[in-house]
């Protein structure tokens, strides 16, 4: 690892003066939350910082409380091993829960962080091969277009065809979470959907909207999900630990035996938390019965286009869709 | 000297719309931390209304941690690792843990911090003031085994030996949290762990051992 200078604020302001004056990208200063992805990065020397901003070093940013509105703010700093272990969210917010559980392994569950897991880079090995200079560091070729795209996107790809690693993230999508950014002008909320971006429409060395001189501090569940039924199911090709092939974050509001509202949000098949939003208006108001897994996994994936070795996802993920709604309609 | 905090005024000149409430209060804690030596690294849990005094490290600085319940000074880098500060700065050095993937990928470098299972080799030493580190040479010693340590003995819960110090230290965190642990509960918890001889029956007979002499039994 190269050396650096490691800043240990106290404040949250402290830390946002510590980052770069300007918003646009840089490799010069990175956020350290609990390390898990930075460290391994800077070891590969993908980024190679003069200064690490440390926010370990600001109390009150872990945890979480209820807000005014009778949702749920959760701090970023919060460890993943702290939402897995946390019964009042595992009766109230069970989507987030075995999100959080399904991340990595309990040694790096234990480190790793709520806001560290949603900025998280890409595991695409093109990306972390340090002599592989692909699109996402800033070259000119997504080289698993045309070469080993067994683990890529088969939604939304274009330029770049990475998936996008977290387990939490489809999760927060599908409970309409905002994350709360703080940066040098002040705090902005953005809805976790807009969030994330995709390739084609944002900055390609990029997955989400944070600037260089911006911190997500929190996030905050809306008012009344505890009401909705939720899970959140991942395929990995290693069981012990592993990215996710696909994932399912599906959350329904029921009336009786009918579907009043819906949220499905994919993960590991898209550059982002891939977003369902005509599936989620086409379940509206039906039974959870076998025409509804069908039509649910169909509309879903209508608009993949699987590169020469991830075809699999296809069916994966509809197999998965099916298998998230009999868990929610029992 | 070289690793004494920078004037961070110096490093990151305020945006030109910085709110005046942010730039008051990060300049006040810029002149505390100025003023603050650079021996020991302050509390984390310091609270919120403490006045604020950003430190910043660049070079080499001592550093006060807790292992196996001694208090060591050790000199260190920002970018030292808690894994190659135990092998490597620490001295007399403590080898039990173990550099294999050095990218939390295989568990063989694994510790316990604060009684939690962690990769040392994926931390920061510098993180790790003010924490209790626990290696697996704290767990027992050659004649005075742990019933985890001695169970992997008993067992023949290894063949090269090179994961072993790590698939202790899981299964200990996991016994020590419930010494009942069933093997699910076990495996989950040596789910980050890698055994490239596949000894994994013994380990977890091994567990199973262990829990059962830490319950009271035989």
């Amino acid at each position: 690892m190269k050396s650096f200078e490691l800043v240990m604020p106290k404040t949250l302001d402290e830390a946002i003066a510590a980052l770069p004056e300007s918003g646009q990208p840089t490799e010069r200063v990175r956020v350290l939350a609990g390390g898990q992805d930075l460290l391994g990065e800077m070891k590969e020397s993908l980024v190679t910082p003069e200064r690490v901003v440390n926010l370990k070093t600001v109390p009150g940013i872990e945890g979480h409380e209820p807000t005014a509105e009778g949702g749920l703010r959760i701090g970023a700093l919060t460890r993943l091993i702290d939402l897995e272990r946390d019964e009042g969210l595992q009766g109230s917010h069970p989507m987030l829960v075995e999100a959080a559980a399904a991340v990595a392994t309990p040694q790096i569950r234990s480190m790793g962080t709520l806001g560290g897991n949603l900025c998280q880079r890409p595991r695409c090995f093109y990306y972390r091969n340090p002599h592989s200079p692909c699109l996402k560091k800033g070259g000119t070729e997504c080289f698993s277009y045309g070469g080993l795209n067994k683990y890529n996107a088969i939604l939304g790809g274009g330029p770049s065809y990475i998936v996008h690693p977290s387990d939490v993230a489809p999760a927060l999508v599908s409970y309409d979470a905002v994350f709360t950014l703080l940066g040098p002008a002040g705090e902005r909320e953005v809805p976790a959907d807009s969030f994330f971006t995709l390739p084609s429409s944002g900055e390609v060395t990029r997955e989400n909207v944070l600037a260089a001189n911006e911190i997500v501090t929190a996030v905050t569940l809306p008012a009344g999900r505890e009401a909705w039924k939720a899970t959140y199911l991942k395929v990995r090709e290693r069981d012990s630990f592993d990215f996710a092939l696909s994932a399912v974050a599906l959350a329904l509001k029921m009336n009786g035996d009918l579907i009043e509202q819906a949220r499905l949000t994919l993960g590991g098949v898209a550059p982002k938390p891939w977003r369902c939003t005509s599936t989620e208006e086409l379940l509206v108001g039906r039974k959870i019965d076998e025409e509804t897994c069908r039509l649910a996994g169909e509309d879903a994936l209508r608009m993949a286009e699987p590169l020469e070795q991830n075809g699999y996802k296809v069916p994966m993920t509809q197999g998965l869709i099916r298998r998230a709604l009999q868990a929610l309609a029992s | 000297m070289a690793d004494a905090p920078k004037e961070p005024e110096k490093r990151a000149p305020l945006p030109d719309n910085v709110s005046r409430r942010v730039f008051l209060k990060g300049a006040g804690g810029l002149a505390a931390g100025g003023a603050l030596g650079s021996q020991a690294v302050a509390s984390q849990k310091a609270s919120a209304e403490a006045p604020a005094k950003t430190r910043t490290v660049s070079g080499r600085i001592e550093i006060p941690l807790s292992i196996n319940g001694e208090k060591r000074k050790v000199s260190v880098e920002p970018r030292t690792t808690l894994l190659s500060l135990l092998r490597v700065h620490l001295q007399p050095p403590l080898t039990g843990t173990k550099l294999v993937c050095d990218r939390g990928a295989c568990g063989a470098c694994t510790v316990h911090l604060d009684g939690e299972p962690a990769y040392s080799c994926s931390l920061l030493a510098i993180d790790c003031v003010g924490r209790e580190i626990t290696t697996v040479e704290g767990l027992g010693a050659p004649d005075a085994l742990s019933p985890v340590q001695q169970a992997f003995c008993e067992k023949d819960a290894l063949m090269c030996g090179f994961c072993t110090p790590g698939f202790v230290m899981s299964v200990s965190a996991c016994l020590e949290k419930n010494p009942a642990a069933d093997d699910d509960e076990v495996r989950a918890a040596c789910s980050g762990n890698l055994c490239r001889c596949g000894t994994y029956p013994p380990i977890f007979a091994a567990a199973q051992a262990a829990g059962r002499k830490l319950q009271g039994g035989r």
